[in-house]
């Protein structure tokens, strides 16, 4: 499974990993809360927010490079909608606010689920009383992700090693050709999976 | 159009998160009612699907690229109630395992991109698709829903951003409307040829679910009407009354408003949305939206009752 950037680290062994899913989930939404009600002029908050993150992210053992390209990534984002925000009155103070608060609430979630297995949450969720068929659903999801990535992936690279010029209108056409083989090879993949549940008394 | 944590102020995280509540509760009940068991596996699947589709990027003007939303996608493809699950699920999981749009703001995404985007997708569809009968029929309204379907999705992003205090409406909204509306091109012209393509290699699949989308009940249509018409009372109806409407403005400018001014055909209930009793104007204007959508929301459920009963 060539797929392991999704998320890649969160069976490593560290102290953090170690931590029962439910405390690091709720102190990750308390967090959360305090950064994004802070005013921005609470300078000490931030300050102590980026402080408790990069020992955790130390603690983690998570390669450091990894959340550094992660965050670069993610950070295109943040300062594409934030622009707007410099468009009004005192809108640098309003910029340097959101774009910090964002940086901080995303390093947040990306050491979240580099520490934690999704499976895990989802067995947070069932304790929760998440109503079951819904977490049967995202547990098919998550598990058929990598699958269809990869034959996503297969198919855009047997589309490029057959097509030599590409004009635009190909390059529609090929797109929604490979959509719609995409969705009939899921629902077909849908009937096996709810053949093989049933065989085992699902 | 992923909101990430930390654009939006507490009272924008609160208000979105309990309209998302409300809608993804009523959808998980019609679906869970109405499901074939065999069309559990599928919707996970389909969840699955609709997050690798909209990992394909596709040129918009200009050297940038949009990628699909798919929620009329889903729609066209297995009813609005699964939908709106379905790209729950992906909003969720893109949250969690991408950090590709907050953890606090997953309301306020899950109301832009499941909620709206499927319903108001939905309803489109389904009212084109009855008056514009056939094949070509069916295209057109694919074609318009996806375009309205990501276009309202981003009014709401936008008047989220506004709402917040982030970013100024006057340059929020027509920024947001704008790119859009060119990636909403996209997204009409890739879903189009997405249903068409399924049509011609599996028409049964496209069957089966026209089949399988029953009328909702009451309780359903009215909490997603609730829902969406709050919504867009909150968001976006304040900065409503900024911009001339463009029938008021082609008036002006050609010298008729002030010809109707003499010549009321009817007059009107509440003048420009303004109540003149309440000082607050934003106040003052949201009221009118909640009564002018209450209104139309009213006259939209009498309408429906009388067209069921007659059929």
């Amino acid at each position: 499974m060539r797929h392991s950037f999704l998320d890649r680290y969160s069976r490593l062994t560290s102290p953090i990993h170690r931590i029962d899913a439910t405390a690091k989930l709720i102190s990750l939404i308390i967090l959360l809360i305090i950064l994004v009600t802070t005013p921005v002029a609470f300078h000490v908050t931030f300050v102590g927010a980026s402080i408790i993150l990069l020992v955790v992210a130390f603690v983690s053992r998570i390669p450091f490079m990894f959340l550094l390209r992660r965050m670069l990534f993610l950070e295109l984002f943040i300062v594409g909608v934030a622009i707007l925000s410099l468009l009004q009155p005192n809108g640098f103070a309003v910029f340097i606010g959101v774009v910090a608060r964002s940086t901080l609430c995303i390093l947040a979630v990306v050491l979240f689920s580099n520490t934690t297995p999704f499976s895990e949450l989802l067995e947070l969720l069932r304790r929760w009383r998440v109503p079951v068929l819904l977490i049967t659903l995202l547990a098919l999801m998550y598990r058929y992700l990598f699958v269809l990535v990869d034959e996503l992936e297969r198919m855009q690279r047997a589309r490029t090693s057959r097509t030599f010029t590409g004009n635009r209108p190909m390059l529609w056409h090929s797109l929604a050709t490979v959509v719609s083989q995409l969705f009939v090879r899921s629902t077909e993949r849908a009937e096996r999976i709810f053949a093989a549940m049933s065989a085992r008394g699902w | 159009m992923h909101v990430p944590d930390g654009f939006l102020d507490s009272k924008t995280i609160v208000a979105t998160t309990t309209l998302s509540l409300v809608g993804v509760t009523a959808a998980w009940r019609q679906t869970k009612t109405h499901i074939q068991p065999q069309r559990i596996p599928l919707l996970g699947v389909a969840a699955a699907f609709v997050f690798a589709a909209q990992m394909l990027n596709f040129p918009v003007a200009g050297g940038t690229s949009g990628h699909l939303m798919g929620a009329v996608l889903a729609t066209v493809l297995l009813g609005t109630g699964p939908a709106i699950i379905v790209m729950t699920s992906v909003l969720v999981v893109q949250c969690f395992l991408f950090a590709d749009g907050g953890v606090l703001a997953l309301g306020a995404n899950i109301f832009n991109m499941a909620i709206v985007g499927s319903v108001s997708g939905s309803v489109l569809y389904h009212t084109i698709h009855r008056l514009v009968s056939g094949e070509r029929g069916r295209m057109i309204a694919v074609a318009v829903a996806s375009w309205c379907s990501v276009v309202l999705a981003s009014l709401c992003c936008a008047g989220e951003l506004a709402w917040s205090g982030t970013a100024p409406r006057q340059t929020v909204f027509p920024a947001m409307a704008g790119i859009h509306a060119l990636i909403g091109v996209g997204e009409a012209l890739i879903t189009c040829m997405v249903v068409a393509a399924i049509r011609q290699a599996r028409p049964e699949l496209l069957a089966s679910t026209s089949d399988d989308v029953r009328v909702p009940g009451h309780g359903t249509v009215v909490a997603y009407g609730v829902v969406i018409a709050l919504g867009l009372v909150l968001f976006v109806s304040p900065f409503a009354s900024e911009w001339p409407d463009g029938l008021e403005m082609i008036a002006a400018s050609l010298g008729f408003d002030q010809k109707a001014i003499q010549y009321p055909l009817a007059p009107a209930l509440i003048h420009e949305y303004q109540f003149p009793w309440i000082g607050s104007s934003v106040l003052a204007t949201v009221l009118g939206g909640i009564i002018g959508v209450g209104t139309v929301f009213f006259f939209f459920y009498v309408l429906s009752r009388l067209l069921k009963s007659k059929t």
